[in-house]
């Protein structure tokens, strides 16, 4: 760790100003905590919610984890990485079990976590509602009321433009009965997984100056009609390089000709299973 | 049915110098239950401002209007607009409707405000438009656009859809032809049959000898001018 | 029920020094529609925005089905005012959401109250569509792509879906085609007749006050100078200001 910074990159006041709002946020689950987002070394949009939540989370014994897009080895999981290794000397790990804070730009892992895991997600857009209601003076007020109509309107022109409910990521939850939620931008596929999950959840928008929670074991559930129930769906075809089946996929395109394959959002997954034996379609092991 | 007492009327004209006009007082008459009265007296005597009170389109600055128990003259909005639904009825010269409704329609309405099932109602106007010899073709359209004698008659068939104890009839007769004359005639007769009391204003000398039991002249309760 | 559906007491709205409408006072039943009429700035729309609880009132009381609205707490007003309230403004922007279809702005207000059944919520969208004369093949269509006197009638549909009693209009006809307006009128009525619905509608239009009316309130400088049935109100007016009024328009 380098001695230049306090540890965790925030000051004494930020962190204490910061976990006051989550747990405050975890006092009363999916509701929108405003907080004093600070400016990061790093531009809006790569995360600095979500690092903000992370820093004033990390203590010295803490393993931490990145991932983008479910990927240990991107740019942004790398910087980040980076980042914390630099400025609060933290252990890092690409191992979901192994890591105690967890980092996260749009995916949940696919190993289940358990209780003393906390899993920090990166949030753009907070407020479910804007897509309808551009007013933050009025989506307040709807949330305060519960008059949350709205959010089945953009549902329902899912359904009547693309015959079904075509929204796929970012697809709103309701919390405990209560708030309704942005999960931030996970495939729906996570979605069963917000919900009485073991680990402490920690959503953080830096440009929004927003912070939410779920803590460990809430119940969350995807809006849905009756007729058109909540399917978390995925891409129908098994990883080609481990040939898992149930996790999710990135689609990749391989050539010109319009060649393609799949393979696990999750590296960890992926790799831990190539490491005991499965084989895809595609692995190494097959074409070489 | 309808009793009139010691009843005045004049038009303070606030955007001429605040003239008052006097143009009714004294008016006192009253109409039995299968009677018709006719409203007479040279043009300007007051036949459509007494008419209109009765109505209770003016209001009456003293005196007493008694149509079927209610004092049109000191009634609350609310009174006057029930009694139009069920006990009163006007037929005046003019078809004051909303564009574009069809005139089967129109017709029909004072029916279906009364609560009258649709079909029923729309039946009812159809044998009276087909009474009045309104072709076919033309009850679905507006009457905005007909002739005059055509919406004389359809306002004539709005004004009989219901058997009203009590109608005000301007004019009936005006612009109609002399089947159509007849036709209307006889159901004013028919409206008197039943037990409707009526009050009327026939410049047709004829049909109001045929119709009407008694003449009351206006020009008696005309106040003497200011000169 | 006996007694009105709406009863005004006295009611007054200041900005600042200036009177918005002052000691205005009248009561509604159900089945009846009360025109307001009066030039602008005379405070008729600023006593729709009181009585909608768009504007808070300074003074004077709001009673709906006996309860004073100007007492109860803003959930409870937002439940009634997306239940058994209507509000059908004069320009169908701000009553529609413009980037949502036709089917979705009818159906948000069933939405609002718990309806989650796809198909249900469809048919009942479908079905208001045909009673305000809008072709259901429409139905996925934005409000952008209407014309102004489709948007208009959308906008009634939308508000009366969920079988409002009160419905109040701030010049609904204003900037329609003459044609159109009468089409919307000829609906409105049929509208009320069906649904035994209160209506007050804010006009200066005095030729849709005639035709729509039961009554009439004339208001001149936030105060109701003349009241009664629309047609003695018209052919007789009693108030110098009223008589202006009436003189001059154009005959209708």
């Amino acid at each position: 760790m380098s001695e230049a910074y306090t540890f965790a990159y925030l000051d004494d006041a930020t962190k204490r100003m910061i976990r006051r709002a989550l747990l405050k946020a975890l006092a009363v689950p999916g509701y929108q905590v405003p907080f004093a987002s600070r400016e990061m070394p790093m531009p809006y949009g790569w995360g600095t919610g979500g690092v903000q939540v992370t820093a004033a989370c990390l203590t010295p014994e803490d393993t931490l984890k990145v991932i983008d897009q479910g990927a240990d080895d991107t740019t942004n999981a790398v910087s980040i990485r980076r980042f914390f290794e630099r400025t609060a000397g933290v252990a890092v790990s690409e191992h979901t079990a192994e890591a105690s804070v967890i980092q996260t730009r749009h995916r949940i892992p696919e190993k289940p976590l358990s209780e003393g895991q906390i899993l920090v997600y990166q949030v753009p857009i907070p407020e479910p509602l804007r897509f309808l209601e551009p007013r933050e003076s009025e989506t307040r007020k709807m949330h305060a009321l519960e008059e949350y109509g709205l959010m089945h309107v953009k549902l329902y022109e899912d359904i009547a433009r693309h015959g079904a409910i075509a929204t796929s990521y970012a697809y709103p939850v309701r919390v405990e009965g209560r708030y309704v939620m942005d999960p931030s931008p996970i495939p729906k596929f996570d979605n069963p997984k917000l919900s009485n999950n073991p680990a402490i959840q920690l959503f953080g928008a830096g440009r929004e100056q927003r912070i939410y929670a779920l803590p460990p074991y809430t119940q969350v559930v995807s809006l849905d009609f009756e007729d058109h129930p909540f399917e978390p769906t995925k891409a129908e075809a098994a990883c080609d390089l481990c040939g898992a089946t149930e996790s999710y996929l990135d689609e990749v395109i391989v050539d010109d000709a319009g060649g393609r394959m799949f393979c696990c959002s999750d590296t960890d997954f992926c790799a831990s299973r190539r490491d005991a034996g499965h084989i895809g379609r595609l692995a190494p092991e097959v074409v070489a | 049915m309808i009793e009139i007492e010691n009843l005045s009327k004049s038009f303070t004209l606030h955007n001429q110098g605040a003239a008052v006009i006097s143009v009714l007082s004294g008016a006192h008459f009253a109409v039995a239950p299968g009677e018709c009265v006719a409203l007479t007296g040279q043009s300007g005597a007051g036949k459509s401002t007494l008419m209109r009170m009765i109505w209770g389109n003016y209001r009456a600055a003293s005196g007493a209007i008694r149509v079927g128990g209610l004092d049109v003259a000191t009634a609350t909005p609310r009174e006057i607009i029930a009694l139009r639904r069920d006990r009163l009825g006007y037929v005046s010269q003019f078809l004051r409707v909303v564009p574009r409704v069809p005139t089967r329609r129109v017709v029909a309405e004072p029916l279906l405000a009364l609560g009258v099932p649709e079909p029923d109602a729309l039946a009812r106007a159809e044998t009276l438009l087909d009474t009045l010899n309104i072709p076919e073709r033309l009850w679905d359209l507006s009457p905005t656009t007909f002739s005059g004698g055509e919406q004389q008659r359809v306002n004539i068939a709005r004004g009989f859809a219901h058997p009203y104890p009590a109608l005000l009839l301007d004019e009936p007769t005006a612009s109609l032809d002399a089947t159509n004359r007849e036709v209307v005639l006889g159901l004013i007769e028919a409206a008197k049959a039943r037990g409707a009391a009526i009050v009327g204003i026939f410049h047709d000398a004829a049909a109001r000898a045929r119709v009407a039991d008694r003449a009351v002249d206006v020009t008696r309760f005309t106040p003497a001018r200011a000169a | 029920m006996s007694g009105p559906l709406l009863e005004v007491v006295g009611l007054e709205k200041r900005y600042g020094a200036r009177i918005g409408c002052t000691e205005v006072s009248f009561d509604l039943y159900p089945g009846e529609v009360l025109g307001i009429v009066g030039e602008s700035g005379s405070g008729k729309s600023t006593l729709l925005g009181c009585l909608a609880g768009h504007l808070s009132a300074d003074a004077g009381h709001i009673l709906y089905k006996g309860r004073d609205t100007r007492a109860m707490a803003e959930p409870e007003r937002r439940v009634l005012a997306r239940t058994e309230w209507a509000f059908v403004h004069q320009n169908p922007r701000d009553g529609l959401r413009m980037g949502v279809s036709a089917g979705g702005n009818v159906g948000e207000r069933l939405m609002a109250v718990g309806a989650r059944h796809y198909g249900d919520i469809r048919a009942t969208a479908s079905d208001w569509l045909g009673r305000v004369e809008i072709d259901a093949g429409r139905i996925d269509d934005r409000p952008r792509a209407f014309s102004g006197g489709m948007q208009q009638r959308l906008q009634i549909a939308r508000n009366l879906v969920t079988g409002p009693r009160l419905v109040m209009m701030d010049e609904p006809t204003g900037g329609l085609d003459v044609s159109v307006q009468a089409r919307l009128l000829d609906l409105l009525r049929a509208l009320v007749r069906e649904m035994g619905l209160a209506v007050i509608i804010v006009t200066h239009d005095l030729a849709v006050a005639r035709l729509l009316a039961d009554r009439l309130m004339v208001m001149k400088d936030g105060r109701v100078i003349e009241a009664g049935l629309t047609d003695q109100v018209l052919d007789d007016p009693q108030a110098a200001y009223t008589q202006l009024l009436v003189s001059s328009v154009l005959q209708v």
